[in-house]
């Protein structure tokens, strides 16, 4: 049974039912399925560099932020469209990363993750302070929708609201976005990310250049967050400096953990989980950071695998269970 | 094939390889042995690129290999085991060989071709040779130490290399496991017509197998030559069995 | 010191005027009590910090820095959250101990009293913490932990122990620049945050687990930071980061710090 289970098309099933969502769930959960999806995105982007190549990186907002501000400032100050606005969020995104990451990669872990810290906090105070272009401290209110008028002319689809017309365009790129990360995952370069997150030292006798691979990992992964960053700007209306905050970071870290670092579907469940949590627990007491860092302290001693590792746990345990 | 031409090595003002010069021919199975601390593993590291030697050269097929990084030197030609295990544990034994063969065949940059199918056949030939076509499916941070240390061997030799260089291959195992894996180590170097360079502590297994042994002492080269010359060494007698100069 | 990144540290340093200002409500603000309540209210997050390490801290030693780094993030979250549940949102103040109301004239500026002690005060107590750790054994110890924590433990020190001890007393030292600052501005939930980032940079610049680095690093960062406001105003916070980033890329280990391995 299990098996059979595992077989059916899950990602296609999850993408239908995403897009059912509008039809059938209010605006706001409509809302709440844009934020989870686009941090699904982002989370799995650093999961690339964390949970594959083992780099763990403290500033991948920045690209989430250079990604939102270009798509952001092509769209309201340049009026280019978003069929040319999305992709240039990813390749900003990737450019930088492929400036940082140079010399990110001949720093070893903590010193690897202090040096992302700090391209992250340069990124940020540009932000923050560069008002001509960025708008500075009040950052970019108002970015328009991208136009999708041909929506309009679909059956069923065609009745819904703007924000619900943006809605499913995200699922579809990120969908392919996820698409094309599970690809790249599973292809030889895949496996040599892992070969380097295992024993950088023995990949390198294996003829790995490590640097190199990491380098092709990290702007990957930013080139990807850069796209999420894209599509959040349009959908958070706005653009703003904290984007690229190091409180920004660690958010995107701890979904990642949540979910279980080096596990496909992980970060995507984290991204899920932590926003519905979010979202329960701040009509109930205003303290959600007290609670986010008690989930994450429990997280490190108990399931230091996150969601997929404590599932994986359960379902070995239980087939186990029904064995015997 | 490989000369090693007066290369040295310091850390901190300690001469851990002081001026080694040492060659070895096409298809010999050459070996370093020395007491502890006498620098092989510093040497090991110093000819596959892991450290770059304050003086001398490393000449590989007629290449100058001195300095280059490790990846470069692996693509020459040179596989190397190391003296404690070094695999990559979370991954299946399958995928360990498999990874290396990727690396040398070129494909890592590929994003998105399929993986798990990639050079199966290849890679399960080269299990089966270091006796692990069982295990294959198994998560090779679980498997035992004897295994593993067959694994190293089965990752080097997916990196299709001339010359092998094993790390005391045979360290930390039984008495058994050392006899089976030098039988292994021998079969393997004739089908591939390898050329081997080793170190090892036990005498017994150098002295079987090895056609040309050279001898380490305080990062020096004290003596060379075939197992008989050097058994019969005075200076490596005196090193090795604490005899005293008469 | 023992080459853990510490995020919680700018909360011992909040919590250190928070819990300042506790001893201060309850003691008053007569001559000398507010030294006392200082000296407590370190004191109070030296023995939090201890429980800290004891309880949970301690169990990540052997694991990743990713984790720990985590850890300790999480310790900001929760603590500064407890702070807000204790203390309330409201900006607290101390009032300056009355005996150092006063100010100083210097150059034609005009230096509150208080302010010009905690210029002596800070070098002094870097003094101090520098002699302890050259010149007493349990200085020494430490030093050590910092190389190798095995090495040490076979020499028969209690090194668990140890650890404790040093975390304590690094979160003294941060509870105690949280008590001292206390009167010089308000104390409010979100200064935690902001000092993290700055102490990061202090550190990374001087380098990490050097000490005299860190003073150092203090210094060029209040040079940078002033300097650049005075030429060019808006890229100020960008040359400190940008300043950070190079010393990274060149000497990762900081300046005055020694590379590991």
């Amino acid at each position: 049974m299990m098996t059979r289970l595992g077989r059916a098309p899950w990602p296609l099933l999850v993408v239908a039912l995403a897009l059912l969502v509008p039809a059938v769930g209010s605006r706001f959960y409509t809302f709440l399925a844009n934020d989870v999806l686009i941090w699904a995105l982002f989370a799995t982007s650093l999961n690339l560099l964390v949970g594959y190549t083992g780099l763990v990186s403290f500033g991948h907002a920045a690209y989430f932020g250079i990604g939102a501000y270009t798509t952001g400032i092509l769209m309201k100050k340049l009026a280019v469209p978003f069929v040319l606005a999305f992709p240039a969020a990813g390749i900003f995104a990737g450019l930088a990363a492929l400036v940082f990451g140079f010399f990110c990669v001949r720093l070893t872990r903590i010193y690897f993750a202090m040096l992302t810290l700090a391209f992250a906090q340069i990124v940020w105070a540009i932000c923050f302070k560069w008002n001509e272009v960025t708008g500075g401290e009040q950052g970019m209110p108002e970015i328009p929708y991208p136009a999708l008028d041909w929506m309009d002319r679909l059956p069923w689809v065609g009745d819904l609201r703007t924000s619900d017309h943006f809605y499913l365009l995200t699922v579809l790129l990120v969908a392919l976005c996820l698409w094309a990360l599970r690809r790249i995952v599973g292809s030889p370069f895949g496996r040599i990310l892992t070969t380097i997150r295992e024993n950088p030292e023995r990949a390198e006798f294996i003829g790995v250049n490590v640097r190199r691979y990491e380098l092709i990992a990290f702007v990957v992964a930013g080139a990807f967050a850069g796209l999420a960053g894209g599509l959040f700007g349009i959908f958070n209306r706005g653009v703003f400096p904290d984007f690229a905050y190091w409180t920004k970071s660690s958010e995107v870290l701890i979904m990642t953990l949540l979910g279980g670092m080096g596990t496909f579907y992980g970060p995507p469940l984290g991204a899920l989980a932590l926003i519905l949590l979010n979202q329960q627990i701040v009509s109930y007491t205003e303290y959600w950071p007290f609670v986010l860092g008690t989930i994450l302290v429990v997280l490190l001693f108990v399931f230091p695998g996150g969601l997929a590792g404590a599932a994986g746990i359960v379902s070995r345990r239980l087939a186990r269970a029904l064995r015997a | 094939m490989l000369e090693v031409h007066n290369v040295r090595k310091a850390f901190d003002g300690f001469q851990a390889v002081a001026g080694v010069t040492l060659g070895v021919a096409r298809g010999q199975i050459a070996a370093i042995i020395g007491p502890n601390g006498a620098g092989k593993t510093t040497f090991f590291n110093l000819v596959t690129g892991h450290l770059r030697p304050d003086a001398g050269t490393v000449v590989l097929n007629g290449r100058d290999i001195t300095g280059l990084a490790p990846h470069d030197v692996c693509r020459l030609g040179m596989g190397r085991s190391f003296q404690r295990t070094n695999i990559f544990p979370k991954l299946t034994v399958f995928e360990n060989v498999q990874a290396a063969f990727i690396s040398h065949r070129g494909r890592g940059l590929s994003f998105f071709a399929r993986v798990e199918g990639l050079y199966r056949d290849e890679t399960y030939a080269v299990l089966e040779s270091v006796g692990l076509g069982d295990k294959a499916g198994e998560v090779s941070g679980f498997l035992s130490h004897g295994n593993q240390k067959q694994l190293e061997l089965g990752i080097a030799l997916a990196s299709e290399p001339d010359l092998l260089l094993l790390d005391e291959p045979t360290a930390g195992m039984s008495a058994t496991e050392t006899r089976e894996t030098i039988r292994l180590i021998e079969r393997i170097t004739r089908e591939r017509g390898l050329t081997l360079l080793f170190t090892e502590h036990d005498m017994e297994v150098v002295f079987s197998i090895a056609q040309r042994i050279s001898v380490l002492h305080q990062g020096r080269l004290i003596a060379e030559g075939t197992p008989s010359e050097v058994r019969n060494d005075p200076e490596v007698r005196r090193v090795y069995l604490g005899e005293r100069r008469r | 010191m023992l080459r853990v990144l510490n995020f919680a540290h700018g909360t011992f340093y909040m919590l250190g005027a928070y819990t300042t200002y506790q001893f201060v409500q309850w003691v008053g603000g007569g001559p000398g009590l507010f030294w006392l309540a200082a000296l407590g209210g370190a004191l109070a997050v030296a023995a939090l910090g201890g429980l800290v390490e004891r309880l949970l801290f301690r169990h990540l030693y052997g694991k990743e820095e990713l984790y720990q780094l985590l850890f300790t993030y999480a310790l900001v979250l929760i603590l500064s959250d407890a702070a807000k549940m204790l203390w309330g949102t409201q900006q607290k103040s101390v009032s300056r101990p009355p005996e150092l109301s006063g100010a100083f004239t210097l150059f034609g500026a005009t230096i509150p009293s208080y302010n010009l002690l905690i210029i002596l005060l800070g070098p002094a107590i870097a003094l101090g913490f520098w002699l302890t750790l050259q010149r007493t054994r349990v200085g020494r110890f430490i030093r050590a932990a910092a190389l190798d924590r095995e090495t040490l433990g076979a020499l028969g020190v209690d090194v668990d122990a140890l650890y404790t001890w040093i975390f304590m007393l690094a979160s003294f030292l941060g509870g105690l620049g949280g008590a001292l600052i206390s009167p010089m501005r308000a104390i409010t939930p979100g200064m935690d945050t902001e000092i993290i980032v700055e102490a990061f940079v202090v550190v990374v610049i001087g380098g990490l687990g050097s000490f005299w680095g860190t003073f150092f690093g203090a210094l060029i960062y209040g040079q940078v930071l002033s300097f650049g406001i005075l030429f060019f105003p808006r890229f100020s916070i960008f040359a400190v980061f940008a300043l950070m980033a190079a010393v990274l890329m060149v000497r990762p280990w900081g300046l005055l710090g020694r590379p590991l391995q």
